[in-house]
């Protein structure tokens, strides 16, 4: 056999099921990534000891890196799965779903809450409505460069998942939606709720639960400045406190 | 009367864009999403979105637009919707804008524009290289916003399998399948709008998502809806091919001096460096003095289409030429470079400061799609269609940045549109078709679970994407097209024999790809069809053997309809809407 991938890849047929490691050898292709070998894998459903098997369940869509669909745990760091490139990782190259969310099968996790969080402190910007009413706020090239790479989060979840505070006895929100937070406080139609929004990040499962472990800018695949933002809002929350406790 | 129900399938731009103008008028709506909303292919346009808002001071307008997208096409797209769409591109800009885009700016502060392709103006407004991502969350926080209050209810992780007909041929709702616990269930409302996309998956590897199979625009043509000029499909030149995927790699590296060569000797299996200059064919060079590497994007594209499958000097034998960029500076490459080096970087693992890239025409668009008329609705009363799963404002080619205002446009024409329809429907006899619906589907997919064949849908898959990219894109000969659909029949006919490695009922992903493969293969024979009865070349559909633009015989937008017979889809011819710009000849190597 020509030069071979071995991959060690966990199994579970549903969240209630138990979780099996199957083996996998695959022949090495130029430029093979985790997705292209689970796509390989799914033509030809068989383990490393020829015991046939089923196709892998797995989120993906764009792979470029851009949608946040791939991520998952691969040699035990949380990242996407399009941009793992098989030359670069050691074998047997070991994949599993992220150990923070919910599990569907295989490694497909549900991490809606991600976009349920967004919903609680109102990540958007309320326009009057959709008709022609002229141009935007000015905004100068200094604020779009810093609130640009904010509006870069693909919603990956993996700055959630390396978080030792998210979890569900802290319930934290998590890095991903507090930098939302800072993006849409600084939008100048955006910053109407900024109150709101800083409200909904203070008391319990809000940013008082960082620990700041800094994991989060390390597994982010985009640079997003999460701690900064993070320290950011989290004086902005402090702020709002002492006012609304000011105001009684 | 309570607000009428309309269903949009796909939250992608155009999906989206039609959610919030109908939630905007009070309206109640379900979307359908086979991902969460947030990662629908639109995140990967880069390059920026089109409007003739003339910050420039040179004179732009929304008739130059105009212009430029119709002449851009061919001549074949109808004129009536492109004019209103150009008109409307600088009011969606700023609503853009007011959404919260971070757009790129002058500083003044003011919008910042680019120029882009088949265009003398900076009428692009863009967000980095990300702008598709970009606008797409913008309008997704916009839907967020309308799903807390009440107006939306998001079915993200459910596929769309087919629209309920009542016995009047009026849509009256959507059977869909959940994509965790396999269940299919009908969904009712008074419209339907389609918004699921491109269909790239059809040729195998492309630069569309995963998603972009065609399947919702196949299912509702095997329904009788109209698909038009389904041959057109955009090849872009220069894309990065992948194991999984192929990843578009941007013109700019050659309007900074990238060059193009393949080893002159078929199979020459030295490592690029050991390949002396003389041994190297700069094809684009020498078939081009004047232009070299920068040949308008079809002319690139045929070129090395020509160099990898008639002479077959593919780098190892493979569909792949070298794009040269070893040869200038790091630091000059850093400077005007820098963000797609990286993403090659990232993706391939070589440098390409240091090692040339290997690149290869990716299929990246279909200006065909479904037929819609002026109202953005298929012939199917009730059942509309906006984005690129219709056919509407290309023509025979697209300009860049076009696709993304096009989808915005045609979403907020649509999701008015269909409230109105909506609110004027009469109740439907019954359940409207829907029970019907529902078993015909379950029976397709009972029949699937038993299937006892041999085949792999995957294999079977890969199979149909090299006959289209082989015969259905760059060149086209009748010859290679007829083999196309014989080999289409062949997989269908041995899809019959499909077996499932995997029938367990619980987030089936593979189950869920065979649904959609079937479709895939219907809908390219629409495509494989469409392209040998039109005898011609025009934008981006090429014919060596009919090398002009034939208006007199072909100045049609080709229409097919599903016939359920062996020898494929029935083809009409339907005039173009020309009733603004004359057509003639379109070249660029000169002024137009």
């Amino acid at each position: 056999m020509a030069k071979t991938v071995k991959f060690e890849i966990k199994r579970q047929a549903g969240p209630d099921s138990p979780a099996v490691w199957e083996n996998f050898e695959l022949e090495w292709r130029q430029g093979m990534n985790v997705i292209s070998a689970m796509m390989e894998i799914a033509a030809n459903p068989v383990t490393a000891d020829g015991k046939p098997t089923t196709p892998i369940t797995y989120d993906s869509n764009c792979l470029e890196e851009i949608c946040g669909s791939c991520a998952m745990r691969i040699n035990g760091k949380a990242r996407m799965a399009c941009s793992a490139l098989v030359d670069n990782l050691e074998q047997p190259i070991k994949v599993e779903p992220l150990s923070k969310f919910p599990l569907v099968r295989d490694l497909q996790v549900d991490r809606s809450v991600l976009f349920e969080n967004l919903m609680r402190v109102k990540a958007w910007v309320p326009v009057d409505g959709t008709y022609d009413l002229g141009s935007g706020p000015r905004v100068f090239p200094q604020q779009q460069e810093a609130n640009y790479p904010l509006s870069n989060c693909i919603s990956c979840t993996c700055c959630m998942e390396v978080c030792p505070q998210f979890n569900e006895a802290t319930g934290f929100v998590g890095a991903a939606t507090i930098a939302q937070v800072k993006l849409f406080n600084n939008h100048p139609t955006g910053k109407v709720f900024k109150e709101e929004r800083l409200r909904a990040l203070a008391g319990d499962g809000g940013i008082q639960e960082c620990g700041y472990a800094q994991n989060c800018v390390e597994a982010c695949p985009k640079q997003i400045p999460l701690t900064n933002a993070i320290s950011d809002v989290g004086r902005d929350v402090v702020v709002q406190k002492i006012k609304d406790f000011l105001r009684g | 009367m309570a607000a009428p129900r309309i269903i949009v399938v796909g939250g992608g731009l155009a999906g989206l864009a039609a959610v919030i103008k109908i939630a905007e008028a009070g309206g109640n709506v379900d979307l359908f999403s086979i991902v969460p909303v947030k990662r629908s292919h639109s995140v990967c346009a880069q390059g920026g979105i089109n409007a003739a808002k003339n910050l420039k001071g040179e004179g732009d307008t929304t008739d130059k637009h105009f212009d430029d997208t119709i002449y851009g096409g061919d001549f074949l797209a109808n004129q009536t919707p492109v004019k209103a769409m150009c008109e409307a591109a600088p009011g969606i800009i700023d609503l853009l804008d007011r959404m919260g885009v971070p757009f790129n700016r002058t500083p003044e502060g003011l919008l910042d524009f680019r120029r882009f392709g088949g265009t003398l103006y900076h009428r692009t407004a863009f967000a980095g290289a990300t702008t598709g991502q970009q606008l797409l969350y913008a309008l997704d926080e916009q839907v967020r916003r309308y799903e807390v209050d009440g107006h939306v209810h998001k079915y993200e992780g459910w596929e769309f399998l087919s629209s309920i007909l009542d016995s009047k041929g009026v849509c009256r709702g959507i059977v869909a399948m959940n994509l965790r616990t396999m269940e299919v269930r009908a969904f009712q409302a008074e419209a339907v709008i389609l918004a699921t996309g491109g269909n790239g998956a059809i040729f195998g590897k492309s630069t569309n998502s995963v998603v972009c199979t065609g399947s919702a625009q196949s299912a509702v043509f095997q329904q009788g809806a109209y698909y038009a000029n389904g041959e057109f499909i955009q090849v872009h030149p220069t894309s990065i091919p992948g194991e999984d995927k192929l990843r578009l790699m941007s013109e700019s590296a050659r309007g900074e001096g990238g060059r193009v060569w393949v080893p002159r000797t078929p199979g020459d299996k030295r490592p690029w460096k050991q390949i002396p200059e003389s041994e190297r064919f700069y094809f684009l060079e020498e078939w081009y003095p004047k232009y070299g590497n920068l040949v308008p994007r079809d002319v690139a594209t045929r070129a090395i289409h020509k160099v990898v499958y008639e002479n077959g000097l593919g780098i190892d034998g493979q569909p792949m030429v070298y794009l040269d960029l070893t040869h200038i500076d790091r630091e000059t490459l850093n400077r005007k470079l820098e963000g797609i080096l990286e993403i090659y970087e990232k993706f391939v693992g070589d440098d390409p400061r240091e090692v040339p890239m290997k690149i290869f025409p990716g299929m990246h668009y279909t200006m065909g799609g479904l037929w819609v008329d002026n109202n953005q609705m298929t012939n199917i009363p009730g059942l509309f269609a906006c984005g690129e799963c219709e056919y509407q404002y290309h023509g025979a080619n697209r300009l860049g940045a076009n696709s993304l205002v096009s989808c915005i446009f045609g979403g907020f024409t649509a999701g008015p549109i269909a409230l109105k329809y909506a609110k004027s429907l009469g109740a439907a006899e019954g359940d409207g078709g829907a029970a019907a619906e529902v078993a015909r589907q379950t029976e397709m997919n009972q029949q699937l679970l038993k299937n006892e064949g041999k085949e792999n849908p995957f294999r079977l898959w890969r199979e149909l994407g090299v006959t289209m990219t082989e015969h259905a894109t760059v060149i086209r000969y009748n010859k290679g097209l007829k083999q196309a659909d014989e080999k289409i029949v062949e997989l269908l006919d041995r899809f019959q024999n499909v077996s499932l490695a995997d029938r367990t009922q619980w987030a089936n992903t593979s189950f869920a790809f065979t649904r959609q493969l079937y479709n895939m293969l219907e809908l390219s024979r629409v495509i494989v069809q469409g392209a040998l009865l039109r005898d011609e070349s025009r934008g981006a559909h090429y014919k060596p053997d009919f090398p002009d633009r034939n208006d007199e015989k072909f100045l049609k937008t080709t229409k097919a309809s599903f016939t359920g017979a062996a020898e494929g889809p029935r083809f009409e011819f339907e005039d173009v809407d020309t009733q603004f710009i004359k057509p003639r000849p379109r070249r660029y190597d000169a002024a137009k």
